[in-house]
């Protein structure tokens, strides 16, 4: 237990030395932070691998002193993406935000005090603890969001994240209030609870809090402008560990309950198959290269939900087997999902940071020019769209062989929808992935800002090789994990009869299968490689006088046709002026997919409910002793209500 | 020294604040405040415990050397003496603040509190100097004075944490510490920031701040 504390004390600490430091301020947090990532990856492996759990006494005389941390199985696991990828983004970020540039030393501050938070949010076995984590991570993230707060719509990001979070810790404080434990430590429930009208409060209160973390659908709004305008490193481990802590959330809810009732199953499935259609529609229609990566989290997060909803409905209809691979699966998929994700922020970061723009059509053609960034584009997007051998495939496997058996066991129709689900999301994210990479790795440089890249230094490319390595580790040798995924799960499922998922899902036949894949596809590249060295010409342009780079396939012309199919869904908004007549004027064409929940509800809602509260300013006067005023009288109300 | 002694010299010097229109004398009645409540623990025999000691020099001298010097600094350079036009006026104060104690007693004869060997009057005091403390900080208006209320409404949550301080004492001690921190930034943010933005430090110029 110690490394696991010295490790949150380390991150927390790890801003600090750079603000005394005229220099290399920088590398001190890195090299503190990858410190803490070595140390605290030791203590999660540890107990993965069968140490027992460790748990660590914090002098705070009024809570009690013992049982506030406690390092279990799922903690570890969630604990390996937060150091990780916080490490190998602190690496990056040396690249990025250079020592000097104003605000580098309140980012590094604020971003170990966000590692910090996630990592003793994931451990904490207390309400109290949980909050101060939760809320630590909340401020930390508003800090790191609004890094750049100079540009308007950084601070809207920023603006929007702020009220959703504290929305959602609003719900927490209710659901902690109806925890059956009181204010105690955290405990499973009593047999019945989950039935109850209290225990329905709590489930749908949890939902709203943590699913607005993760960015479950209907609740996503504030995700993809907070991807967009916070830095790349920041947006990696925000969209790679800090919405997963929505997940952590469930996941505990889920832990604690012994008999889980058939509609949160469905719930959760149902939410989850809404997030991953819809968050993988709306990436395909996005021009921002962050944003289309803030839609994937979004998506993600719904395979992860469809996971975790197959395996509550396994529990509670009595299908072990189908419990244990959809958790597996969910499980896997949220440490996956960090990785491949934080691998994609950080690749998208160095193009966008090289080129100077996020928009797909002002790149382009920028393989050439940064291999390795490409390359670790390359493997993210391979291993996100779910394609063997990477880690994607294998959690998601999981979760499609977890639906296969509950078709199998009972005949249920709807896994035959969740399977369709999944096949259809991951369709969509291979043509969504095909259609980023293309336009950005791919072709010609639109711009002259395209061609004058360079490729990232070595420091911004080592933690992507980390990430990158780590993914093909994963997906090419699954079978290790499954003792650490079946502690885990175990954790989800309370109870004797437990199956485990090294019997059940025969992952080393999967890896021989990958081998060979692999071995198949490099004889292919070896054997069609150009024995002819072929020169550098310019594409036939169909005698066309003088083509330029624009006229190339844009992002926007290849996804078109997925897009106009889910019109009904994405609602483009499109200002089309064809050209027309004998001497046609300019035309232009510009598409926009606005955000169903953002662009469409809330804003137009609080828009109008602003004037409605303008009201209410006549009690902020600005005077001092006014504001002094009202805090004696709610503390003489307060008083005069506890003793009458 | 018994306690109640010492007790009824806080009651007296709140009504000597409320009253006082020249800010030197607020300064140095607070002062003597802040003194009286260090000597406290003392007079409740708690001496035996060494940190409770070394808590009460601290609080002694802070209150009684430190922030009086810092105020005084201050007093210096903003070159005012008497708190002209005040929201509230002395009478209505000391009124006011008699019905604050007035309250605070039947307050702090209904309060659910454990019941133990603490001085009768120890509850209504601190509750008496809180209000006393909201008192000078909602109806005056220079921002010395409202610091001065301010170190009262502290002494009143430090009367009030001898309570527990036999109980939990870490947690008092802490608090204590953070909110003579508090106090110290609170004041220098204030005065400071309202003399370098506005040349004056009359506290109605915030009111410039509000969005």
């Amino acid at each position: 237990m110690s490394p696991y504390l010295l490790a949150v004390f380390l991150a927390a600490v790890s801003g600090l030395p750079g603000l005394f430091l005229r220099r290399r301020g920088g590398a001190v947090a890195a090299g503190l932070l990858g410190l803490a990532a070595v140390l605290g990856i030791g203590a999660a492996v540890r107990v993965l691998a069968g140490g027992g759990s460790g748990q660590a006494r914090l002098p705070a005389a009024p809570l009690g002193t013992a049982g506030l941390l406690v390092l279990d199985p799922v903690a570890a696991w969630f604990l390996l993406p937060v150091l990780l990828v916080s490490a190998c983004g602190a690496l990056y970020g040396l690249g990025t935000w250079e020592e000097g540039r104003p605000g580098a030393r309140f980012l590094r501050l604020a971003y170990g005090g966000l590692t910090a938070a996630l990592a003793l949010l994931v451990a904490a076995a207390h309400p109290l603890v949980f909050l101060l984590g939760w809320e630590g991570m909340a401020i930390a993230a508003f800090a790191l969001v609004m890094m750049e707060d100079r540009h308007p719509e950084t601070r809207r990001a920023g603006w929007i994240y702020l009220v959703c979070t504290h929305t959602g810790t609003l719900c927490l404080f209710a659901a902690f209030a109806l925890l059956p434990a009181g204010a105690g430590p955290f405990a499973a429930f009593p047999a019945g609870f989950a039935a109850s009208g209290r225990g329905t409060a709590l489930f749908l209160l949890c939902l709203l809090a943590f699913g607005a973390k993760a960015g479950v659908m209907p609740l996503h709004l504030w995700l993809p402008p907070a991807h967009a305008a916070a830095p790349s490193h920041v947006s990696a481990l925000m969209s790679g560990v800090l919405i997963k802590m929505g997940i952590l959330g469930l996941v505990r809810l889920l832990s604690w309950v012994p008999d889980p009732p058939v509609w949160w199953g469905g719930v959760l499935m149902g939410l989850g198959v809404l997030s991953g259609v819809l968050g993988v529609a709306f990436a395909l229609g996005q021009h921002d290269l962050k944003r289309l990566l803030a839609y994937h989290s979004i998506e993600n997060i719904g395979i992860i939900l469809m996971g975790l909803g197959l395996g509550s409905l396994g529990r509670s209809l009595g299908h072990p087997v189908v419990a244990a691979l959809a958790f597996g699966g969910a499980l896997l998929h949220v440490l996956n999902h960090g990785l491949f994700k934080a691998l994609l922020f950080l690749a998208a970061g160095s193009a966008v940071h090289a080129a100077g723009t996020r928009d797909l059509d002002r790149l382009g053609g920028l393989g050439r020019r940064m291999p390795w960034t490409s390359a670790a584009f390359l493997v993210g997007a391979w291993a996100i769209c779910g394609l063997p051998p990477l880690n994607g495939f294998v959690s998601e496997w999981l979760i499609y062989l977890g639906a296969f058996r509950a078709m199998a066991v009972s005949r249920w129709a709807w896994s035959a929808g969740l399977l369709a689900a999944l096949a259809l999301i991951g369709a969509l994210a291979l043509a969504c992935f095909a259609k980023a990479f293309g336009a950005v790795f791919l072709g010609a440089p639109r711009t002259p800002a395209a061609e004058g890249v360079h490729e990232a230094p070595r420091g911004m490319l080592v933690p992507m090789g980390v990430l990158a390595l780590a993914c093909g580790a994963i997906g090419l040798a699954p079978a290790l994990l499954v003792p650490a995924l079946d502690r885990g799960v175990a954790a989800l499922m309370p109870g004797p009869a437990r199956p485990s998922l090294g019997g059940l899902a025969s992952l080393p036949l999967l890896t021989g299968l990958a081998l060979v894949l692999l071995g198949v596809a490099l004889a292919f590249a070896v054997w069609l490689r150009p024995r002819r060295r072929t020169g550098d010409l310019p594409t036939w342009d169909c005698g066309y006088g003088r083509p330029t780079p624009r006229m190339q396939y844009t992002a926007s012309s290849f996804a078109d046709g997925p897009v106009s199919g889910l019109r009904w869904a994405l609602l483009p908004r499109i200002h089309d002026a064809r050209p027309g007549g004998l001497f046609p004027s300019p035309a232009r064409y510009e598409s926009h997919v606005p955000d169903p929940v953002l662009d469409r509800v809330a804003d137009p809602a609080l828009r109008r409910s602003a004037r409605g509260l303008a009201l209410l300013r006549v009690a902020q006067g600005g005077q001092l002793p006014v504001y002094l005023l009202y805090v004696l009288l709610t503390l003489l109300a307060l008083l005069v209500w506890m003793v009458v | 020294m018994s306690p109640d002694l010492l007790i009824a010299l806080v009651m007296l010097t709140n009504f000597t604040l409320v009253a006082t229109s020249r800010i030197n004398k607020a300064i140095q009645v607070a002062v003597a405040q802040g003194v009286i409540l260090g000597l406290m623990p003392l007079a409740m025999g708690l001496g035996r415990h060494v940190h409770i000691l070394a808590m009460a020099a601290a609080a002694i001298a802070v209150k009684g050397w430190f922030i009086p010097f810092l105020l005084r600094r201050a007093l210096r350079h903003v070159k005012i003496h008497r708190e002209v036009d005040p929201f509230i006026g002395y009478t209505a104060s000391l009124l006011l603040c008699a019905a604050g104690t007035g309250l605070s007693l039947v307050l702090a004869h209904n309060l659910p509190l454990k019941p133990g060997a603490t001085p009768a009057f120890l509850v209504p005091a601190a509750l008496a100097t809180l209000f006393t403390g909201f008192l000078l900080l909602v109806s005056r208006r220079k921002a010395l004075t409202q610091v001065v209320g301010y170190l009262v409404l502290e002494n009143g949550i430090y009367l009030f944490a001898l309570l527990l301080v036999e109980d939990m004492p870490v947690l008092v001690e802490t608090g204590i510490l953070l909110d003579l921190f508090v106090g110290v930034f609170v004041m220098g943010i204030v005065i400071n920031h309202i003399r370098t933005a506005f040349d004056s430090t009359d506290t109605r110029h915030l009111a410039e701040l509000k969005d």
